[in-house]
């Protein structure tokens, strides 16, 4: 027997991406995907080159870079990130690649940790390239290997697409042997492949087209879709990626009969399809959001001319929003009589305190005790007045919207573009934008640059805590580290802004209230683009790098319950309710924030 | 309870971001493919580690999905009350919860929006519904001297229903802890098991 792991989903991919003999590796951090590249750049051993690149399109073209030289390259990404890098996507279909090229999309379903819940497969059908969907990590780390195949035998890129529950489930792994054979870079000028001018683009997409039935030929007979025909079943269920280990459980649970067709790519296949609609009189199609299958599944039997009862989310109860699981694929099935299901399984439905109607207290993500954004939101609030405009961004500031400091939250960079679209709609009151240092290095300069060129009278408030946070603490230009912790340049973001043209650039510490309130006023009260930094370490990087700070304590005698700290939302500060005083928890970082704003100086650092 | 032919045994773990969920069912997840389970499990990364609610679902000898449907579990392991209810209804009828009885307010409590019921409540309303081993995890790990020890002594408890060795999670721990917190984490570990010894 080979030997087994306990791996994180992530962790079997990074493993995969090394057994497929991976040569370039790039990406941009964006949950869930961010412990693949985490992973492989941490090996103490790596025979391949692995970056964060500042952004995903950015990421994209360095792999593609990579792939067009002839070694085999992978790009890690969250789904939204694919939007960032569409426009090389969609004309590198067209030119194709020369080595090998896999673009891993996490898709985020029931938006966990996500701004929206697109579906990546969309996306291999929009640019015309194979994708593939696993259903268990395992089978994710297994299809990494066969995609270098797959890309380098079709020569284009291949759409690797996995979700929350693929790259953050944690399975027992059985490693495979690892590709020892690397291709060396070796470009090859080939004007009519590379160089998509509008003549040449006019003959590599009627190419592409002719690629779809190789593509097609490839994937049917591909391990990862499997035909499982019940002899005198007459009801069938087409499932794909994760969905499907959820089709099967809840047809074991339900003791239904039913075929079974397990679909792993796409496009899904085609003869499999053809052979399970000649043999059922119903068929149901679960796969998680966009009806994928179904409208592929529609279109065989229309063709086909069958008159298969197609139950799905078009017509039908599956839903299009959210991640399936065995309760809704239960719920689903039992709804069928054709599934043969047993009645007396019954149906379990989810409350919201264990059926015993006490009131749970909600208890969403806060800011961490200490965390340097919220004595930002705090000193710009105080500055810009309840009535400001605050857009912010995509990162741990988001949840400043607790805090009253988080008016718009669209997209990577969009803080500052739609703080001047404010400006320019004829807004009059103040607008001020929140964005951190590496969604800054992402996509805010470009914003930044166009509000400084089209004289946006905007301040724009760059958040800096040295760190990419929210994702779980990757490297960014701003540091001085690459990816595997060698030092290289630290990009100064206040030069940076200056160098777009910025006149206003102020950098302060937020920890400092009345400083950074008053810089807020000047930065408020100037003409023009402003640009406040206020840099401060991530508590918890600070905390791993050794920085100590003792904590505080409220004097019981001094405190009046005016309730002024607690309002700062920190978790450390509680409220007793009894002796109607606040108090300071165990969690307490000594940022002293709290301290500056009691009026009554109840709040001071613990004496030791 | 976890159902022939798809899982052995299935584990809800639910506590609250920072409390340590990830290595609780990771000591539990290297335990079992040591001994020869294949397992699954699901766990809440990204936004909803920031002192949010967390699930983790852990399903040994599952060659499945990770996802654990309601009333399936064998046994819940709650690191904080109130989430003990929040996750109650994915325990099977004749499941056992096992919970931390120290509570960990919310900010949308501390800070007056919401209260947090009284903890007396929610253990009559888990006993009402299922059968509970309670008791405050947080005091037993300060006792064997470190409160941050109480995810492991949580899975010293936990290890009495799995059909797993003690030796061979005892071992898991002393692999997966800070080198410098391994005494620590494993009298937590005993004091943990000591709690419900079936």
């Amino acid at each position: 027997m080979r030997k087994r792991e306990y791996m994180l989903g992530n962790g079997a991919i990074a493993r995969g991406i090394v057994e497929g003999g991976a040569q370039v590796i790039s990406g941009y951090p964006g949950t869930p995907s961010s412990e693949i590249i985490g992973t492989l750049a941490s090996m103490k051993e790596r025979n391949f080159y692995v970056e964060w690149s500042v952004n995903e399109k950015v990421a994209l073209e360095v792999a593609a870079g990579a792939a067009m030289a002839g070694v085999r390259s992978i790009v890690t990404m969250k789904h939204v990130g694919l939007n960032v890098a569409a426009d090389p996507l969609m004309t590198l279909a067209y030119t194709g690649v020369k080595g090998s090229m896999i673009v891993l999309v996490a898709d985020d379903p029931s938006c966990h940790s996500s701004q929206n819940e697109q579906d990546t497969r969309r996306y291999s059908q929009f640019a015309l390239i194979p994708c593939l969907d696993p259903s268990t990590p395992q089978e994710a780390k297994d299809m990494i290997p066969y995609a270098f195949g797959l890309s380098n035998r079709l020569q284009l890129p291949v759409i690797f697409r996995t979700t929350t529950r693929i790259s953050h489930g944690k399975s027992d792994i059985e490693l495979g042997p690892v590709t020892q054979d690397m291709p060396a870079a070796d470009f090859e000028k080939d004007l009519e492949k590379w160089v998509m001018i509008p003549k040449n683009a006019r003959v590599r997409h009627p190419h592409l087209l002719k690629l779809q039935e190789d593509i097609s030929r490839e994937l049917e007979d591909s391990p990862w879709n499997k035909l499982e025909l019940r002899e005198g079943a007459n009801f069938g269920v087409i499932s794909s990626g994760v969905a499907s280990v959820y089709a099967k459980e809840a047809l074991l649970r339900l003791g239904g009969d039913a075929s079974f067709l397990k679909i792993g790519t796409y496009p899904a296949p085609e003869n499999k399809i053809r052979s399970m609609l000649q043999s059922v009189d119903k068929v149901v199609i679960l796969e998680e959001m966009e009806p994928m299958v179904e409208e592929q599944v529609r279109m065989i039997a229309q063709e086909m001319g069958l008159h298969v009862d197609i139950i799905g989310k078009m017509k039908g109860p599956v839903p299009r929003i959210n991640e399936l699981n065995v309760d809704v694929c239960m719920d689903i099935l039992s709804g069928i009589p054709e599934a043969g299901c047993k009645p007396e399984v019954s149906i379990v439905a989810r409350t919201e305190s264990g059926g015993c109607g006490l009131e749970l207290p909600q208890r969403p993500p806060v800011m961490c005790p200490g965390c340097s954004h919220r004595a930002t939101f705090h000193a710009m609030k105080k500055a810009f007045g309840k009535d400001a405009i605050f857009p912010s961004d995509i990162g741990c500031y988001t949840l400043g919207i607790l805090n009253g400091a988080v008016d718009t939250t669209l997209c990577m960079g969009a803080s500052i573009t739609v703080a001047s679209g404010l400006y320019y709609a004829g807004e009059k009151r103040p607008i001020c934008c929140s964005i951190g240092d590496s969604t800054f290095f992402h996509t805010g300069m470009n914003g930044l640059l166009n509000a400084i060129y089209n004289k946006a009278d905007i301040t724009v408030t760059i958040v800096d805590n040295r760190i990419t946070a929210m994702t779980g603490h990757q490297q960014n230009p701003g540091m001085g580290k690459t990816v595997t912790g060698e030092s290289t340049v630290e990009v100064s973001i206040e030069a940076l802004c200056r160098g777009m043209g910025a006149e206003f650039v102020e950098v302060v510490d937020p920890y400092d209230l009345e400083r950074t309130e008053e810089v807020f006023r000047r930065a408020r009260d100037f003409k023009g683009t402003s640009v406040v930094i206020t840099r401060q370490a991530c508590v918890i990087d600070a905390k791993r790098v050794g920085v100590r700070r003792k904590p505080f304590v409220i004097d019981t005698e001094k405190c009046t319950g005016c309730r002024t700290c607690v309002r700062l939302g920190c978790p450390a500060i509680e409220f007793d309710v009894k002796v109607k005083r606040a108090r300071i928890n165990a969690t307490c970082t000594g940022c002293g924030v709290c301290a500056m704003m009691c009026r009554f100086e109840a709040i001071s650092e613990v004496k030791k | 309870m976890s159902a022939k032919g798809i899982s052995d045994f299935d584990l809800v773990i639910a506590g609250v971001g920072g409390q340590g969920t990830i290595l609780a069912s990771d000591i539990i997840g290297r335990a079992a493919v040591r001994e020869g389970f294949s397992i699954r499990a699901a766990e809440t990364h990204g936004m909803a580690q920031r002192g949010g609610s967390v699930v983790n679902h852990i399903r040994i000898g599952c060659t499945l999905g990770s996802m654990i449907p309601l009333g399936g579990a064998d046994v819940l392991l709650a690191l904080e009350p109130s989430e003990a209810l929040r996750y109650l209804d994915y325990l099977a009828e004749d499941g056992v919860v096992i919970v931390n009885t120290e509570p960990i307010l919310p900010v949308t409590v501390t800070s007056g929006l919401c209260s947090y019921p009284d903890v007396g409540e929610i253990m009559a309303s888990l006993q009402g519904k299922r059968k509970v081993v309670g008791f405050n995890a947080t005091q037993l790990a300060i006792e064997a001297g470190n409160a941050q020890a109480m995810n492991v002594l949580m899975v010293g408890a936990i290890s009495n229903y799995l059909p797993l060795s003690p030796d061979i999670m005892l071992d898991c721990v002393r692999e997966l802890v800070p080198p410098k917190t391994v005494d620590v984490n494993v009298r937590a570990f005993e004091l943990g098991r000591a709690q419900n010894q079936v």
